[in-house]
């Protein structure tokens, strides 16, 4: 498989730094906010956001966990291991949700999350930050935070690290 | 370890959970791992999860139980799975109809998994080879009783993160008592020493070769002992003529508030249940901080979601099959790691 490099460590620090001042923005505060990252590859990318909006506007928000396998539409279609935790933080109900995830593909990732956090309250709002959006989407789900805009091919695969993001092409 | 241990054949972790007999260390960690997951289920505000919608779980128990079948049904539903109930004492098996018309009609109502309860050893087994339902083992005669087993071990788990070095004391009627069989199978392959304590009269025949120490007495244990595994005393041994009377029974093998002060401050104290108070365990033991019988119960629940899941759910069969385990939406399906 051959890699290029899409964005390296510091273009993702900048992405949630303004990914962060939006949410911000968006929200006229942290006061009410509840951070979600989606196990696996959203839990760094939620850590480092609540870092960064602690330190622009010195609130920290709650963070949480959340292991969607068991809310899959897939299940028994294709094998299904979950395997990380879900711990949230505190009780949802008219707390503003943002849930983080590292890649925004099909969107079924983020269906089986809106399903699973609707079990642990009635938040006020849900909304997503994805630190890539790499379109394909087959469910009617957009972002509201987006680290870069993606185009790829189907067959491509990105892989969000700490020290960048990488493009892949699946060799036949 | 002897034939009795041995028979039926092994039956490892496939399509179905018939017994311990035949699990590896790693099958039972790989359940005890799950169980985790499913253990902060249980915790949810809803506690519930859509992993089995529009599976059946069919529970056939041929044998009275309250609480494995009530435990199976609440791990069924709390994975959005239906539930089709069969129980012997209500059914057309008062007249007269066979075992396996029974099941044959059971798995006709579109159940995909039958939990199966039945006096006689090796039933489980034998519905297994019958249908192509999954089936899990809820007690067979004196035989195993697995799920009875994992979650014992989860439960000594928890309190203690490892089995490894536990010295276990199961203690009473192991002769009729497929939850020491099943038990003696699942901690020493976990890496715990276990020890029987009972009279003569109440150990099996063939006892040479099993993994375990035998002792008369309780008391030279007592604080020798990381958990002390109560095994429920049932009236009809004294019409059997294996024990004087219960009363004699308690005083030499019953955990007595005196027997519960003398031990560890970090041993445990187990029970399968129903508990029968003031025979094997007093109502002071039953009640001590050191006594998870009531963790037992909560994670029963928990670790037979696991089964269920892993039996139904995880599509296990498709690892064969070459199909990439459902990670995030990061990469394409099929595509390699």
């Amino acid at each position: 498989m051959s890699h290029a490099r899409i964005m390296t460590a510091d273009d993702m620090g900048r992405a949630i730094r303004r990914m962060a001042h939006e949410v911000i923005e968006r929200n006229h505060g942290l006061s009410e906010l509840v951070v979600i990252g989606l196990q696996t590859g959203g839990v760094p990318v939620a850590e480092r956001l609540v870092e960064t909006l602690e330190e622009i506007d010195g609130i920290r928000p709650p963070l949480g966990t959340l292991d969607v396998a068991l809310h899959r539409d897939d299940i028994g279609i294709r094998p299904v291991v979950p395997e990380a935790a879900t711990e949230l933080p505190t009780d949802l109900d008219s707390r503003i949700v943002v849930l983080v995830d590292d890649v925004l593909f099909t969107g079924r990732t983020i269906r089986a999350a809106l399903d699973a956090i609707c079990d642990f309250g009635r938040p006020r709002s849900i909304q997503l930050a994805v630190m890539v959006d790499r379109g394909h989407r087959e469910l009617p789900i957009r972002p509201d935070f987006v680290g870069k805009n993606l185009p790829t091919r189907r067959d491509e695969v990105v892989d969000v690290h700490i020290t960048g993001v990488d493009l892949g092409v699946m060799e036949k | 370890m002897t034939a009795t241990l041995q028979s039926p054949p092994a039956s490892g972790l496939g399509r179905h959970l018939l017994g311990i007999d035949g699990m590896s260390r790693s099958d039972l960690e790989e359940i005890l791992d799950l169980t985790d997951t499913f253990a902060e289920i249980g915790r949810r505000p809803i506690p519930k999860v859509p992993a089995l919608r529009g599976r059946t779980v069919a529970t056939a128990f041929f044998e009275n139980s309250t609480r494995t079948r009530m435990s199976f049904e609440t791990a069924a539903r709390r994975l959005s799975a239906d539930t089709v109930a069969f129980s012997a004492g209500s059914s057309s098996l008062s007249k007269g109809e066979s075992l396996r018309d029974t099941v044959e009609v059971v798995a006709s109502y579109g159940a995909d998994l039958l939990v199966v309860r039945h006096a006689m050893a090796g039933t489980a087994h034998r519905v297994a080879d019958w249908t192509d339902l999954s089936v899990v083992n809820a007690g067979d005669g004196c035989h195993e009783h697995p799920t009875q087993a994992l979650l014992d071990c989860y439960t000594l788990r928890e309190q203690r993160g490892s089995l490894d070095g536990m010295r276990i004391a199961i203690v009473g009627d192991v002769r009729h008592s497929r939850v020491a069989r099943s038990n003696i199978l699942a901690f020493t392959a976990l890496g715990a020493e276990v020890v029987l304590v009972a009279p003569a009269t109440l150990l099996p025949p063939a006892i040479d070769g099993w993994p375990v120490t035998v002792f008369h007495e309780l008391d030279p244990l007592l604080t020798d002992l990381d958990a002390v595994y109560l095994l429920r005393m049932q009236q009809e041994r004294i019409t059997e003529g294996l024990i004087p009377s219960l009363r004699e029974y308690a005083n030499d093998f019953g955990l007595s508030a005196d027997r519960v002060a003398r031990m560890r401050s970090d041993a445990l104290v187990l029970h399968p249940g129903p508990t029968n108070r003031g025979v094997e365990i007093s109502a002071e033991a039953a009640a001590d901080p050191r006594s998870v019988i009531l963790d037992q119960v909560v994670n029963g629940v928990s670790v037979r979601m696991a089964v269920l899941f892993r039996l139904l759910g995880s599509g296990q069969q498709l690892v064969a099959a070459d199909i990439e385990p459902v990670g995030d939406d990061a990469r394409p399906e099929g595509a390699d790691r």
